[in-house]
C-alpha cells in the first residue's frame, strides 16, 4: 500500500484525470509535490463534476435573480419564496455514469443523493421527480437498464417515503452507451430556517453524522467525468451503494436536530465525500479545518487517508454544531441510532490539516482548491445551420387516425405507466396530480397552496439547434406549468452533454446555455441551482444533448387546478397559439419526421418566447379564473396527440374539425411551440377573452360522449384501440 | 362515545412513512390527534385503536416486518390485542400483523416482482363480527390505492378454506376503472385484507389515508375508516 507520505508524479495525477497544467498548478501552490491524499483531494476537486471547469465561464451568464429567489445556485439547492413565509428548495442532479455500470445502485443514490441536497438546507423533502434517457428500445441493453434505473428509483424514494410525482422518460440511440438519469427533489421549510454550509467559529467542532465509511464510490467524482470505453464494467467498485433506510434515519434525525437551535452549519457528502463537504465548508467560511481520520466511523479496517477522503460512501453529512448543543445533537442521533462522532475542528489557519495515526496526512491551503480551480474558454463555434424540411418533403399520410395509433404505438408517446406505477406516487397523501399529466402538483401540507413540478427537455430540438433547443425545454416547463393553471417561480437545470473538449460540443453547451438564459428571463425563472456532467460519450461518439430543465411554480389554491383529461361531453375544445400550422405545421425535428422521414437534421420548430409568456399567462389566467376545464401543451407528435392524450386520459371521446385546405399531416403532427389544446363550457366567451388579451385561439371541435376520435367526417378511430397500443407498448418492450 | 373520546395510536418505526398520513386522517375523522408511539416504548398507554401504519419499518431489508414485529413496542400491541383490543395494520403494518402471527397467512413478493402503486377496486366481504367491517355496505365496490412490493397474500389451501368459511376476509380486489388485472399482486381468492379469529385485528394492502377526499380522487378510504371509528365508538 502506497503511504501517506509517498510523492506523486504528473503520471499519477494523469491515472486521477489531472492534466499537465493542472499538475504544476498544484505544485507550484503548494510549493512542494502532493502525497497520495493530497492529489486525490485536488483531482476531486478539480474534477469537472466539482469544479465546473467547462462549463463555469458560460453558467456565469444565466439569470439568477429575481424577488421570488432566497437562494441562488451555490449552497446544495436553491430556494424560492412561495409566500406564506415558506421556500421550496430544490434542486436536480446527474447520476448518468454511475446508472449505466450499476443501474439500480446507480439510481438508488442519485435518488438519496438529491434528497440530501434538500434536507441538509434545513427543508422536507415533498417529492421527487426524474429525467430519463436510455438508447433504442431494441438496444441489446435497454431492457435491463429501464428495469435497473426504474427498480433503482423506486427502491429509495418509496423506501425513504417521498413521493415520486412525475418525471420523463425517452430512448434514442445516441444513449445506447450512456444513459441519463438525472433525479429532483423539492422539498419545504420556512424561509427564514433555511441551513447553509459556510463554516463558522474557530474552535467550534466538526461533526460526522450517518452512516459508516466504507471503500465504495472512491473517487466517483473523477469516473463521473470522464468518457466511458470498453473498460467501464472495471469501474464498478466506483458505484456507491444506496440504503435508503438510513437515509430516512438520517433525514428525520437531521430535521429534528434543526428545528432545535444546533447547527451552525451542514454539508452532505455528496460528491467526493468527505473532501468536498469540508473543503467546500472551510472554503465559503473563509476559514480552516483540522479533521483526525482516526476518529472517523469506519465500516472496514485499515482505510488510508487517501481512501476515507475519497470514499462516496452514502448517507454521510458534516456539520459544524454550536460547542454547547453537542450533546443535544448526539441524544437525538442515538435516538436514530445513527453514528455521531466529532472528528474535528474549525480553525483560523485557512489549511485543510488532516492527521492520520497522529501524524499529519495531508496539509493543504483551501484557498488554491477552490478559487484556483481550472476554468477553462474552451474552444467552440457556430452551431451548423439546419434546412428546414417542407412538409411535402415528407409521407404525406392523410389519415390522422391510422399514423395517430401508429405513434401513440410507439416507444416515444406510449404511456410510461409501466413505469410510474412502480413509484409510489403518493405517499405523504399530499399529490393532487402525479405522473402523466403536464405538471405535478403537490399540496404544502395543511394548506391550500400547491407546488407544481416540471422536467423538461427535448434532445432532438438540441441537437439541430442549441440555441432554439435550450429555450424550448424552459418554455416547454413553463407551458406545463401554465397548462395545470400554476405561476413559474424559477428553475434548476441539469445540462447533459458530451466532451467539452470537442468544439462542436462545446458549441452545443454554449449555445444552450444562452438559448436557455433568453428564456429564463422573458419568463421569469431564474436559475437556482443545477448540475452539469459531461462526457457522456462511448467510444467517443457523444449523446444528444440533452438540458434538462426542473421548474417549479406556485398555484395558490389547488382547487382550481386543472388537468389534461376532458371533463364533459359537449365542451368546446380549441387550440391557443398560433396557427399558421393549418395550412403548414413544422415538421423538423418531430416525432413525425422521425418515424416517416429521413434520418437528416432539420431546423426544429422556432421558439417565439413573448408568444409563449402570452399564451401560457392567458391559459393559466382562463384556469384560474374557471373558464378553461382542461388543459394540455402541444409538444411531442403535435396537436392530434395531444387531443388523443386528453381523450384517453378521461375515456371521452371528441369529434375534430380538419382543415379543409393545408397538409393534414403538418397540421395534425407539427410540432409548433406555444400552443395549447384547453376545453372549456364557453368557446365562445373563450374567444371573446382571447381576442381581449391579443391571442390567437381557434375553435377545433367538440368533446362527444361516444368513445371515439373522429377527425373529420371519414375518419374515426376508437378510444378503445388507441388504449390498447398506447398502454401495451411499454409493458410489451419490457417482456421483450 | 363520541368519535372525539376515541384513544387511537399509531405505532411508530423508524421507518414507517405513512404514519404522519394516518394521524391526518384519523384527526380529519375524528377532530382529535391520535398519540404517536415510538417503537422503542415497552408500553401502550390504554387505547381503543391501535394502528400499524404503512412504510418500510426497518429497511425491510431481511423480510418485511421481520425486526419490526420484534420490536419492544410489539410485545404491548400483543398484549393490547390478546385483551381484545381492536388493531389495524395497513401494508407494513399488515405484513408486522403476520409476522405476529396476529393475522393469519404471509405476504410475499407481488407476482409481477414489481412494486405496485395505483388505485386498486376493493370489494368489502361478509364477515365474522367485527368492528372494521361492520358499518361498510357489502355490495359496495370501494377505489383506495395500493404501494408495495410484497402485498402478495399467500396462505395453505385449507387455511384459505377456514378463512373463507369463518368469514375471515374482510376486502377483495375486484375490477376497477383503473387499466390491468383486478387482482395487482397474485394475492390468493384476491386477498386484500383479512381480520383475526375474534374480529378485532384487520390487516388490509390499500392505504384508506391516501382516500380521504376529492382531491385525493377518492373518498372510499374516509368512509371505511370512519365506519370503523364509529363501530369502536359505539
Amino acid at each position: 500500500m502506497t503511504s501517506a507520505s509517498d510523492k506523486m508524479t504528473f503520471q499519477n495525477a494523469a491515472a486521477m484525470g489531472l492534466s499537465r497544467d493542472e499538475w504544476n498548478l498544484i505544485t507550484q501552490r503548494l510549493g512542494r509535490v502532493p502525497n497520495l491524499c493530497e492529489l486525490g483531494i485536488f483531482s476531486a476537486m478539480w474534477s469537472e463534476h466539482c469544479s465546473y471547469k467547462s462549463s463555469k465561464k458560460w453558467l456565469k451568464t444565466l439569470p439568477i435573480d429575481g424577488p421570488q429567489v432566497i437562494e441562488g445556485p451555490g449552497e446544495n439547492a436553491g430556494a424560492v419564496d412561495i409566500g406564506d413565509g415558506l421556500a421550496a428548495i430544490f434542486k436536480i442532479e446527474s447520476h448518468n455514469h454511475p446508472s449505466y455500470i450499476e443501474p439500480y445502485q446507480g439510481a438508488a443514490t442519485g435518488v438519496g443523493g438529491i434528497l440530501r441536497d434538500v434536507f441538509t438546507m434545513g427543508a422536507r423533502p415533498v417529492a421527487l421527480l426524474n429525467a430519463l434517457r436510455f438508447g433504442e428500445a431494441g438496444h441489446d441493453k435497454t431492457r435491463h437498464l429501464v428495469n435497473g434505473v426504474v427498480s433503482g428509483i423506486g427502491g429509495y424514494g418509496n423506501c425513504i417515503g417521498i413521493p415520486t410525482i412525475g418525471g420523463e422518460v425517452n430512448f434514442h440511440k445516441s444513449y445506447n452507451g450512456n444513459i441519463l438519469v438525472n433525479a429532483m427533489a423539492v422539498g419545504l421549510t420556512n424561509s427564514d430556517r433555511i441551513f447553509r454550509s459556510a463554516a463558522t467559529g474557530p474552535g467550534n467542532p466538526v461533526i460526522y453524522v450517518g452512516a459508516k465509511t466504507g471503500r465504495d464510490g472512491i473517487h466517483g467524482a473523477t469516473m463521473a467525468s470522464a468518457e466511458f470505453s470498453d473498460e467501464t464494467e472495471s469501474k464498478r467498485p466506483t458505484v456507491q451503494v444506496g440504503d435508503p433506510f438510513t437515509g430516512k434515519l438520517l433525514m428525520e434525525a437531521c430535521l429534528e436536530l434543526m428545528a432545535s437551535d444546533s447547527v451552525l452549519s451542514i454539508q452532505d457528502m455528496g460528491a467526493a465525500g468527505l473532501t468536498s463537504s469540508s473543503v467546500e465548508m472551510a472554503s465559503k467560511g473563509g476559514l480552516g479545518m483540522e479533521i483526525d481520520l482516526d476518529l472517523v466511523p469506519a465500516r472496514e479496517e485499515n482505510m488510508s487517508a487517501y481512501e476515507l477522503m475519497l470514499s462516496e460512501s452514502q448517507e454521510r453529512m458534516l456539520m459544524v454544531l454550536k460547542p454547547e448543543a453537542t450533546e443535544t445533537a448526539r441524544v437525538i442521533f442515538n435516538k436514530w441510532d445513527l453514528d455521531f462522532m466529532p472528528i474535528g475542528q474549525v480553525t483560523e489557519t485557512g489549511r485543510l490539516v488532516l492527521l492520520k495515526n497522529g501524524a499529519a496526512a495531508c496539509d493543504i491551503p483551501i484557498g488554491p482548491l477552490v478559487d484556483d480551480a481550472p476554468e477553462y474558454d474552451r474552444p467552440h463555434g457556430d452551431a451548423p445551420t439546419r434546412p428546414k424540411l417542407a412538409s411535402h418533403d415528407i409521407a404525406t399520410n392523410s389519415q390522422i387516425s391510422k399514423t395517430l395509433k401508429s405513434m401513440l404505438g410507439h416507444v416515444d408517446l406510449a404511456s410510461r405507466r409501466w413505469i410510474y406505477e412502480q413509484y409510489d406516487s403518493q405517499v405523504m397523501a399530499d399529490t393532487m396530480a402525479g405522473p402523466g399529466g403536464d405538471a405535478a402538483l403537490v399540496r404544502v401540507h395543511g394548506s391550500h397552496r400547491g407546488l407544481a413540478i416540471s422536467t423538461d427537455c427535448t434532445p432532438r430540438y438540441v441537437e439541430a439547434n442549441p440555441k432554439t433547443g435550450g429555450a424550448q425545454a424552459v418554455a416547454e416547463a413553463y407551458r406545463n406549468l401554465s397548462a395545470i393553471g400554476a405561476t413559474p417561480l424559477a428553475i434548476t437545470n441539469n445540462l447533459n452533454f458530451g466532451n467539452p473538449e470537442k468544439p462542436e460540443i462545446m458549441t452545443q453547451l454554449v449555445d444552450s446555455i444562452i438559448g436557455m438564459g433568453d428564456a429564463a428571463r422573458m419568463l421569469d425563472t431564474p436559475v437556482v441551482s443545477g448540475n452539469v456532467s459531461l462526457y457522456n460519450e462511448t467510444d467517443g461518439s457523444a449523446i444528444q444533448p440533452c438540458p434538462v430543465i426542473g421548474m417549479v411554480g406556485v398555484i395558490d389554491d389547488v382547487e382550481l387546478a386543472v388537468g389534461h383529461g376532458f371533463i364533459a361531453a359537449g365542451n368546446d375544445i380549441l387550440v391557443v397559439g398560433q396557427n399558421d400550422s393549418k395550412n403548414d405545421g413544422w415538421l423538423g425535428a418531430s416525432i413525425y419526421q422521425q418515424h416517416f422521414g429521413d434520418d437528416k437534421i432539420y431546423a426544429p420548430p422556432p421558439i417565439d418566447l413573448a408568444a409563449e409568456r402570452a399564451h401560457g399567462s392567458f391559459v393559466r389566467q382562463q384556469i384560474l379564473a374557471g373558464k378553461i376545464n382542461a388543459a394540455h401543451d402541444i409538444s411531442d407528435g403535435g396537436l392530434a396527440v395531444a387531443i388523443a392524450e386528453m381523450a384517453l386520459k378521461s375515456g371521452l371521446g371528441a369529434s375534430i374539425l380538419v382543415p379543409e385546405q393545408g397538409q393534414l399531416h403538418a397540421w395534425a403532427f407539427g410540432e409548433d411551440q406555444a400552443r395549447f389544446v384547453v376545453s372549456t363550457e364557453d368557446g365562445t366567451a373563450l374567444i371573446a377573452a382571447a381576442k381581449d388579451a391579443g391571442i390567437e385561439i381557434t375553435s377545433i371541435g367538440m368533446v362527444s360522449e361516444a368513445s371515439e376520435l373522429k377527425f373529420g367526417d371519414r375518419d374515426t378511430i376508437s378510444l378503445q384501440e388507441l388504449n390498447d397500443v398506447f398502454e401495451s407498448c411499454i409493458p410489451s418492450l419490457m417482456a421483450g | 362515545m363520541t368519535l372525539s373520546a376515541l384513544r387511537v395510536a399509531i405505532i411508530v418505526f423508524p421507518g414507517s412513512n405513512c404514519d404522519r398520513d394516518m394521524m391526518v386522517a384519523i384527526e380529519q375523522l375524528t377532530s382529535r390527534r391520535p398519540a404517536l408511539v415510538w417503537h422503542k416504548e415497552a408500553s401502550l398507554d390504554a387505547a381503543d385503536l391501535v394502528i400499524i401504519p404503512g412504510g418500510f419499518s426497518f429497511g425491510d431489508y431481511l423480510r418485511c416486518g421481520a425486526l419490526a414485529g420484534r420490536s419492544p413496542i410489539m410485545n404491548a400491541v400483543l398484549d393490547h390485542a390478546a385483551r381484545g383490543g381492536a388493531v389495524m395494520g395497513i401494508c407494513n403494518g399488515f405484513q408486522i400483523l403476520t409476522e405476529t402471527g396476529m393475522v393469519p397467512g404471509v405476504l410475499i413478493r407481488n407476482a409481477g416482482l414489481k412494486f405496485a402503486c395505483r388505485n386498486v377496486g376493493l370489494q368489502v366481504c361478509e364477515t365474522l363480527a367485527s368492528p372494521f367491517t361492520s358499518g361498510l355496505v357489502t355490495s359496495k365496490r370501494l377505489i383506495i390505492p395500493i404501494a408495495h412490493n410484497e402485498g402478495n397474500y399467500f396462505a395453505e389451501p385449507d387455511e384459505l378454506n377456514q378463512l373463507e368459511g369463518n368469514g375471515q376476509i374482510a376486502f377483495r380486489y375486484t375490477d376497477s376503472k383503473a387499466i390491468g388485472p383486478a387482482n395487482p399482486n397474485g394475492a390468493a381468492h384476491d386477498i386484500a385484507g383479512v381480520i383475526s379469529q375474534n374480529g378485532r385485528v384487520l390487516g388490509m394492502m390499500p392505504h384508506p389515508e391516501r382516500a380521504m377526499s376529492d382531491l385525493h380522487g377518492s373518498t372510499d378510504g374516509a368512509y371505511l375508516l370512519l365506519k370503523s371509528l364509529e363501530a369502536l365508538a359505539s
